[in-house]
């Protein structure tokens, strides 16, 4: 397909679903009965409700479905629990879990703790604007960009070449030996985690930030005027305040630790033991052909992700709430 | 006692001296944090940006940080990057990729939920409430769950419907995708354009009835200026997903039509050795999205704020 091609498709499909939408508020806009107003509900409602029922609903049920039958992508036979014993004894997938957990466990610590430091060192401070945008900014590039932007700075060649990576040349520098950064199992793990730390701080920052300027004034002059400053004002006056900011702040982050696949895809390929639930799912299902195994890694997945979520919004609530 | 005297301001002077330069000093750490801080959170960019202006035998030879003694650019990479140079890469077909598959995965979903959010919103009906959480709740559901069964509905659908994907495909297969992020979109569109328009004051809308206009004109007359902060927040957002997306991408496009993200991680994967060609190709990855980023900044900072985060 040329250009003008693709070009001309797209404009036909907005010209499509636009006229759709034009001829359903034009028919439904003179009814006014009660009757009519179901009509209408319907008509407003029955695209969305019809995609979601077709493209979430009922995939979500096939797959768990699928999670409970062997690899096979035609009639695969019916294989109970077998896929999840895969998933927690195999020492490949045990593997995978393992790294799971260092993700899930460190990316929210790490990010949230970083961006609220940089919040609170920042805040009220000259060039506040700008040095909030630079924390900022990963947040608006893609996990695949900033992944070559890490993966520039790992780069790794041996002691006696020239270095092209940033933080082997730092070891040359400090007359210590490179290392491979992201070869080395499992520290290679951790080295991608710093690549999501680095997207997700400014995000936590910025909502942390907002959060400490709600802080009433008042309440951090009568600190102060009790002598409370600096590491003491922080830690029993700004910390309680923001309390709910944060736990909104560490479960979003989690959720989005937990679905991370674009890193591991394009830092490591899931190789040299850096795969992670996310990307298992992908690597089963795609590339190894086990349907089986990949939707149980899907379905564990939702597992996880849903009390998180779950919480998550009650907290969202909660803050809405005050 | 003459000496007495001049002690007693000079030692008060220094307490709140020391008080003050003990605040000065945390100032001064504090703001070397922050410093610290803010340059290991841009050197990384920076050296892939400046390395993209390279010439190819330098970056393959030396680090970036010499272009401060040895200075020498270049526009080469770019070219390179975008026509393809000697071999067979060029970024510019994903460029319009990128282009043709956001632009609608933007707008079809933001229509939709707009108005399935008025009906939530304004409109009454049986059952209203137990659809609308699970709308809601149906945002916990991760892609991951839909993919497979998703992909199978596109490549064999049932009641001898048009197959979305596959060699006869309309559009070269980009139906799936425009579907596929509209449907991933919508149960967080949906809720957070019903709470904006909870909160528009109901006597607006009763008002606008009792002069006898219908549901139709309230939504398009009122509600859409009065939603157009919203949708535009929400707008940035799901321009960003869909533009830094690789997953969806990589399980639905054909490869007629792979955006960036996918081009970029198969060079990764074919020419991992070719910086100078990743780093212009990861900057041309990245100038769409800081550019809208950056015009709308505000409008991306309420949706932030409003808890508009796909999980």
């Amino acid at each position: 397909m040329s250009t003008s091609d693709k070009l001309i498709q797209m404009v036909i499909a907005v010209v499509i679903f636009y006229a759709v939408i034009a001829v359903i508020l034009l028919v439904t806009q003179r009814l006014r009965s009660r009757s009519g107003e179901r009509i209408q509900a319907a008509a407003f409602l029955g695209p969305s409700l019809l995609l979601i029922g077709v493209g979430l609903l009922y995939p979500a049920i096939v797959t768990v479905w699928q999670s409970f039958h062997g690899a096979q992508t035609f009639d695969p036979p019916w294989v109970g629990l077998d896929n999840y014993k895969d998933l927690f004894t195999d020492k490949q997938q045990l593997t995978v879990l393992r790294n799971t957990l260092l993700w899930v466990v460190l990316t929210p610590i790490l990010s949230t703790g970083i961006g609220l430091v940089y919040a609170v060192l920042v805040d009220r401070a000259r060039f506040e604007k700008f040095a909030k945008a630079l924390m900022f900014l990963p947040i608006a590039i893609s996990m695949v960009a900033a992944s070559i932007i890490w993966k520039f700075v790992y780069a790794y060649r041996s002691n006696e070449q020239d270095q092209i990576g940033l933080l082997n040349q730092v070891l040359v520098w400090l007359h210590l030996d490179t290392f491979n950064f992201l070869l080395e199992d499992p520290w290679n793990t951790f080295f991608l985690i710093v690549i999501l730390v680095w997207i997700q701080s400014g995000f936590a920052m910025t909502l942390l930030s907002a959060s400490i300027k709600g802080i009433p004034d008042d309440i951090v002059e009568a600190a102060r005027l009790d002598g409370v400053g600096g590491w003491k004002l922080f830690r029993h006056i700004t910390v309680p305040s923001i309390r709910p900011s944060l736990i909104v702040v560490l479960t979003t982050i989690t959720i989005a630790t937990l679905k991370v696949f674009d890193i591991v895809q394009t830092a490591t390929g899931g190789n040299f033991n850096t795969s992670v639930l996310a990307y298992e799912f992908y690597r089963q299902n795609f590339v190894s052909g086990n349907q089986g195994l990949a939707t149980t890694i899907a379905v564990v997945i939702f597992l996880l992700v849903t009390p998180v979520v779950i919480y998550n919004i009650r907290q969202m609530r909660k803050l809405e709430g005050r | 006692m003459s000496a007495a005297d001049p002690t007693t301001p000079t030692t008060a002077a220094p307490v709140s001296a020391a008080a003050a330069a003990r605040e000065g000093l945390t100032g001064r750490i504090a703001s070397a944090i922050a410093v610290v801080i803010a340059i290991l959170w841009t050197i990384p960019t920076a050296g892939l940006f400046i390395s993209s202006f390279r010439p190819e035998a330098d970056v393959k030879s030396n680090g970036w940080w010499n272009v401060f003694t040895d200075p020498s650019f270049t526009l080469k990479n770019y070219q390179d990057a975008f026509s393809g140079g000697s071999s067979n890469t060029g970024l510019s077909t994903n460029v319009i990729n990128s282009i043709v598959i956001t632009i609608p995965a933007v707008l079809i979903p933001i229509s939709l939920a707009t108005l399935a959010a008025y009906a939530f919103a304004w409109m009454k009906f049986k059952g209203r409430d137990v659809l609308f959480v699970a709308v809601f709740a149906l945002q916990i559901v991760p892609i991951q769950v839909t993919l497979v069964p998703l992909l199978s509905l596109y490549v064999d659908p049932p009641f001898n419907l048009m197959p979305l994907a596959g060699r006869d495909a309309p559009a070269g297969g980009l139906y799936e995708l425009w579907l596929s992020h509209t449907i991933f979109a919508l149960p967080v569109a949906i809720f957070l354009l019903h709470n904006f328009m909870r909160e528009i004051p109901g006597e607006l809308i009763e008002s606008a009835r009792v002069d006898g206009a219908g549901h139709v004109q309230i939504f398009s007359r009122i509600m859409l200026p009065l939603m157009m902060p919203a949708i535009a927040a929400f707008g940035i957002f799901q321009f960003l997903w869909v533009w830094n997306d690789l997953l969806v991408a990589l399980v639905f496009s054909s490869p007629e039509v792979q955006p960036l993200t996918v081009k970029l991680v198969n060079l990764v994967g074919e020419r991992g050795q070719d910086w100078q060609l990743l780093a212009s190709g990861a900057f041309i990855s990245l100038v769409i999205p800081l550019v809208v980023f950056l015009s709308l900044q505000r409008y991306f900072v309420r949706g932030l704020l409003a808890g508009s985060v796909k999980g």
